[in-house]
């Protein structure tokens, strides 16, 4: 059983076991437009809550995308590199940035649920 | 004033419409301690053209420029022929009163070319890919240390002592800032062992080539060593007509190519403006400082070009760009292609092989006055000569006859007594027998 | 089959040429499609001409070049034809209003470019021995008494190629002067509304970067400003008039504020043009300010470069200017090149670049002055002022103004308000100008206000230019406003190109030509 939550840097986070799989949300992809490139971080990179972990530009912005909850990044979307277009065909599916292990549940119960993050969004 | 359109009348008409008793109500804002008066000012007035055209030409006349005699000085800069059609195209309207082409439906002339000249200095320079250029190849170099720290996460950049000092200096002042600056040793007219100094904290090693001294470099080994440890080569080059004759940088491993391309369609300018070439291996493109153009095209399918990959500088990433660089050297590019696009392979290999021919037969002329020893054996257009007393006064009393002799080395490296009898010679095309013929005179008569 | 790629038209769904019948050679009238060079060019033609020297290889260290480059050949009469064609796909002051906010698209005099090509300065080598280039350094001399004496401040360093190069050149001095002191101090603030520049260069010189919000009236918050001082904060780096063409009124107190806190003042010039010849800069407290000689003092943008941008410098500062310093004693002007040889009391930082700066750009800026003197300079400001708040008063009723109440300096910020609800956005506002024939105004900058459109008219149009601009842009905002937005949808029209696909540019870089990259059939 897994579930979403979300941040209000507009990431979606989703756990299974102490694994992450995080990327940007709908309304992220969205507001930034055709997406030209992504850099995902490398395999076995410790990163901290918080920290920028990966970058996503579109042709006119770009921008870090943070890990939401900290951990060892355990893989990373590599097909994004040659395909940046996936993260605003699929945000929330095939377009996922990385996965972090030995993530605590605490941390990620911290973030937005889903009705919560719809909340914020709809006030933006 | 002839530069100002508005006349009293339409300044008046203006003002009423804005509903302004007068121009100081524009300047409300400005704190009334800051208002001040013409008088203020300790300067002239204004004047027409012909008092400002006397006023400067009675300046310039004051110079000797390197047209007017036996001209040999070198060291970064070199006096090149540059075709007539050059100038007249860069001095088209739409070239030279246009802006950085941030709307592309009405700047494809100005796209298109820079597409040109990144294809060009590519080639030029063996590498896959380059940018629209820097400001010169001075702060191209400096640029290009940053950019092999970023990309390697590593602080120390070896700088060859036959690196350009204003180069070095340049590195110093602004790559210095993210690391050390290390130095191999000067040795005019030889290669230094700069190889034992790498060690795996060096993000790169920068190697001009043909060095300030003159002397033409082989950086294979030096790109194997660096690479061995991790570490890239940056090769610099400050006359890139060298390229038409020389192995390129590319071929022989460098990562990254800084170069100065003044040699090409632009004048001397007392050191500037210039033109920073810089190019590099594609898969270290997203770490390039600097505008890039890129094909692609509109909705109606026509091919056009376009500013491209932007959130590399400032005004996305701001404090995360790349580099702060805004403007590029934009017509001295236009200068350099249109010049490179005259010449084309066959004019630019035999303006190589003629400045080399040039500078050989100069060489053979000097070393042959008692007393001159040719330090650089292996040279482009350029080489270094040792005289039996201090250079520059021998230059100062050279410029006395008319013969602008070279670059003293004691010029470029002050504090250096070992130097101070070292002086560098540079010949083009644009030099005579005529020249060689005054310039050996004049030296037998000093020596 | 040789297929040409610029004939090549893939046309868009739902896409109708606005031509009845295309033509057969795909160029119209005077415009004509260009190829590149490359596709020109080839081998056997050459456009100069110079001996066939074989030359032995004894002397070129084993390092001779054995592949071909890859140039292509042509004659002159191609090449003049090539660029001469390439010229007339782009827009320019020359030909038109270039209203572009925040650059400063003035007319570029022509003697100043006669001045430049003096052989004396044009053909001038950097190292060429002081005896051969006293009016060289006269001149440079005489252009940084000029600037020294518009901004009232007592130093310049000349070096800096470009105006993001000079503001590095102004935080390296701010740098030194902290170090010299014995403090560290590594905060810089800058204002939300400032150029990318800003926070960029601030960054390349190590300081971390501290925004400062602005007011609802456009000015930066100083009492925010204030609060963000203290003993880390190295410097404040503020534009002034801002990037919403606004003068900094309290902008006296915030320099009290700042040196009372011990840090410096970075003014970024770029909009000095206003206020040149009225207001100096040292007067109201600033300790560095760069000036783009490409905008105020009209030397020509030239597509991109090249610029220059002088640093002036107070009295605080001063002694950490880089090298070469320029001096004068009984025997002449000379450089001082060589750090460990400067003059006693001063301590320069470094180097910028190598030799002595954008010499070709000063002689442009001095020619400029010297044709302005003083009276012309005022003049200038004043009619640059006046023609940003004639287009403000005359366009504030229909489009929207977000700080029209007061005057403006020398640019007119319109935000895109007036344009919601139509569907028009502030990109399809400035497209549909082009195809009026205008160039579009600054879009999306300042960042601090929502579909920014930054009008910059300068001093160089006259009350008819400006009268059929506003004609314009007024007639364009009533018909968005009035639901006729055909003639944004898709604009331009008119232009040698349409709107051009960013988004492929950027996703498969294709940043040079090459030779097998061989067209593919349309359709």
């Amino acid at each position: 059983m897994s579930e979403t939550r979300f941040t209000d840097s507009h990431e979606w986070v989703r756990l299974e076991g102490d694994t992450a799989t995080i990327g940007i949300t709908k309304y992220a992809a969205e507001s930034l437009g055709d997406v030209v490139f992504v850099e995902v971080p490398e395999k076995g990179r410790k990163v901290s809550a918080g920290a920028e972990a990966a970058v996503v530009e579109s042709v006119k912005a770009a921008s870090e995308v943070y890990a939401p909850v900290g951990g060892e990044v355990s893989e990373a979307n590599a097909a994004l590199e040659a395909k940046p277009a996936t993260v605003n065909d699929d945000p929330e599916g095939a377009g996922w940035f990385f996965k972090v292990k030995g993530v605590s549940s605490a941390d990620f119960t911290k973030l937005m649920t889903a009705d919560a993050y719809a909340e914020f969004v709809k006030g933006l | 004033m002839r530069y100002l359109p508005l006349s009293d009348t339409d300044r008046s008409a203006m003002l009423a419409r804005i509903g302004a008793p007068d121009m100081d109500a524009l300047f409300r804002d400005v704190p009334r301690a800051a208002h001040v008066k013409l008088s203020a000012f300790n300067l002239p007035d204004m004047q027409g053209e012909l008092e400002v055209d006397r006023a400067l030409t009675k300046l310039a006349a004051k110079n000797i420029a390197a047209g007017a005699g036996p001209f040999f000085c070198g060291a970064g800069a070199y006096k090149h022929h540059v075709p007539s059609a050059v100038d007249h195209l860069i001095q088209r309207s739409e070239f030279l009163t246009s802006y950085t082409p941030y709307q592309p439906e009405i700047a494809q002339g100005t796209l298109q070319y820079l597409f040109e000249f990144q294809t060009q200095v590519a080639l030029l320079t063996g590498m896959e890919v380059a940018n629209a250029s820097l400001y010169d190849g001075s702060t191209a170099t400096a640029e290009a240390v940053m950019m092999a720290q970023r990309l390697t996460r590593r602080g120390k950049a070896i700088l060859s002592g036959g690196l350009h000092p204003h180069y070095a200096q340049t590195v110093d002042t602004v790559a210095g800032l993210q690391g050390e600056i290390a130095r191999s040793a000067v040795t005019p007219g030889k290669a230094e062992d700069i190889i034992s100094l790498i060690d795996d904290q060096t993000a790169c090693v920068v190697v001009q080539s043909p060095d300030v001294f003159g002397l033409i470099r082989n950086l294979r080994p030096i790109a194997e060593a660096a690479h061995a440890k991790g570490a890239l080569l940056i090769a610099v080059v400050t006359e890139a007509v060298s390229l038409g004759l020389l192995e390129s940088p590319g071929a022989q491993g460098a990562d990254i190519v800084a170069a100065e391309g003044q040699s090409i369609g632009n004048g001397l300018n007392f050191g500037g403006p210039y033109v920073g070439l810089f190019a590099t291996k594609e898969k270290f493109l997203r770490q390039m400082p600097g505008r890039l153009t890129g094909e692609t095209v509109d909705v109606d399918g026509r091919r056009g070009y376009v500013l491209t990959l932007s959130t590399r500088e400032q005004h996305i990433r701001r404090e995360k760009a790349t580099s702060n660089i805004c403007t590029n050297s934009g017509l001295c590019t236009l200068a350099f292609t249109i010049h490179l696009s005259l010449l084309g392979e066959e004019g630019f290999t035999r303006l190589a092989r003629l400045n080399h021919a040039k500078a050989s037969a100069l060489a053979d002329r000097l070393a042959a006055i008692p007393g001159v020893e040719l330090m650089t054996e292996a040279f482009f257009n350029e080489f270094t000569i040792k005289l039996p007393k201090p250079a520059a006064p021998i230059v100062d009393a050279l410029a006395k006859k008319g013969v602008l002799a070279g670059v003293p080395v004691s010029r470029l490296m002050p504090h250096d007594k070992a130097m101070e009898n070292l002086l560098i010679i540079a010949a083009t095309e644009t030099n005579t027998d005529d020249d060689f013929a005054a310039l050996e005179r004049a030296l037998k008569e000093v020596l | 089959m040789e297929i040409d790629p610029n004939r090549r038209r893939v046309t868009a769904p739902g896409y109708h040429p606005p031509e009845e019948l295309p033509t057969i050679s795909g160029d119209r009238g005077l415009d004509h499609e260009e190829k590149l060079i490359f596709e020109i060019g080839r081998d056997g033609v050459t456009g100069v001409d110079l001996p066939n020297v074989q030359v032995a290889a004894t002397r070129l260290g084993g390092q001779q070049r054995r592949a071909a480059i890859g140039l292509p050949g042509l004659s002159e009469p191609e090449v003049i034809r090539h660029y001469v064609r390439l010229s007339r796909m782009n827009y320019a002051i020359d030909s038109g209003l270039y209203p572009l906010g925040s650059c400063t698209m003035k007319h570029n005099p022509r003697l100043n470019e006669k001045m430049a090509r003096l052989p004396g300065f044009g053909d001038l080598h950097p190292l060429a021995p002081a005896s051969a280039t006293q009016g060289a350094l006269e001149l440079i001399s005489q252009l940084m008494n000029w600037l020294t004496q518009l901004t009232g401040m007592p130093a310049v360093a000349m070096s800096p190629k470009a105006g993001a190069h000079g503001e590095l050149c102004g935080l390296l001095a701010i740098r030194a002067a902290i170090q010299a002191r014995g403090e560290t101090r590594p905060r810089i603030l800058v204002p939300e509304s400032a150029h990318g520049t800003n926070p960029a260069t601030a960054a390349f010189a190590g300081f971390t970067v501290d925004e400062v919000p602005a007011k609802p009236d456009g000015r930066v918050d100083a009492e925010a400003l204030k609060a963000k001082l203290g003993p880390d904060v190295a410097a404040i780096m503020l534009t002034n008039p801002n990037t919403c063409g606004l003068f900094e009124g309290e902008i006296i107190e915030i320099a009290k504020a700042v040196h009372a806190a011990g840090a410096y003042f970075y003014c970024d010039g770029a909009n000095f043009n206003a206020i040149a010849g009225r207001v100096r800069p040292g007067d109201l407290g600033i300790d560095a300010m760069h000036i783009n000689l490409h905008k105020t003092f009209s030397t020509p943008h030239g597509g991109g470069g090249p610029g220059a941008g002088p640093v002036v410098l107070s009295a605080a500062l001063a002694p950490f200017a880089p090298i070469p310093l320029l001096v004068a004693d009984k025997n002449g002007f000379r450089l001082v090149e060589d750090s460990n040889a400067v003059p006693a009391g001063t301590k320069p930082f470094g180097r910028m670049c190598a030799f002595h700066g954008q010499m070709g750009m000063f002689v442009r800026a001095l020619s400029y002055m010297l044709s302005h003197g003083r009276d012309g300079v005022r003049q200038a400001s004043e009619d640059a002022v006046l023609s940003a708040n004639y287009i403000l008063a005359s366009l504030k009723d229909v489009m929207t103004a977000p700080f029209g109440d007061g005057p403006c300096m020398h640019e007119a910020l319109f935000d895109d308000s007036f344009l919601e609800g139509t569907g028009v956005t502030t990109l399809d506002f400035a497209k549909a100008m082009i195809d009026e024939g205008y160039h579009p105004m600054t879009m999306y900058f300042p960042l601090v206000v929502h579909g920014a459109m930054l009008i910059e008219p300068t001093e160089s149009e006259s009350k008819g230019s400006l009268d059929a601009f506003i004609h314009v842009l007024r007639e364009m905002a009533l018909e968005a406003k009035a639901g006729k937005t055909a003639r944004f949808a898709g604009a331009p029209r008119l232009a040698p190109r349409r709107r051009l696909d960013e988004t492929q540019a950027a996703r498969k870089p294709v940043l040079r030509w090459k030779r097998d990259e061989l067209p593919q059939a349309a359709e």
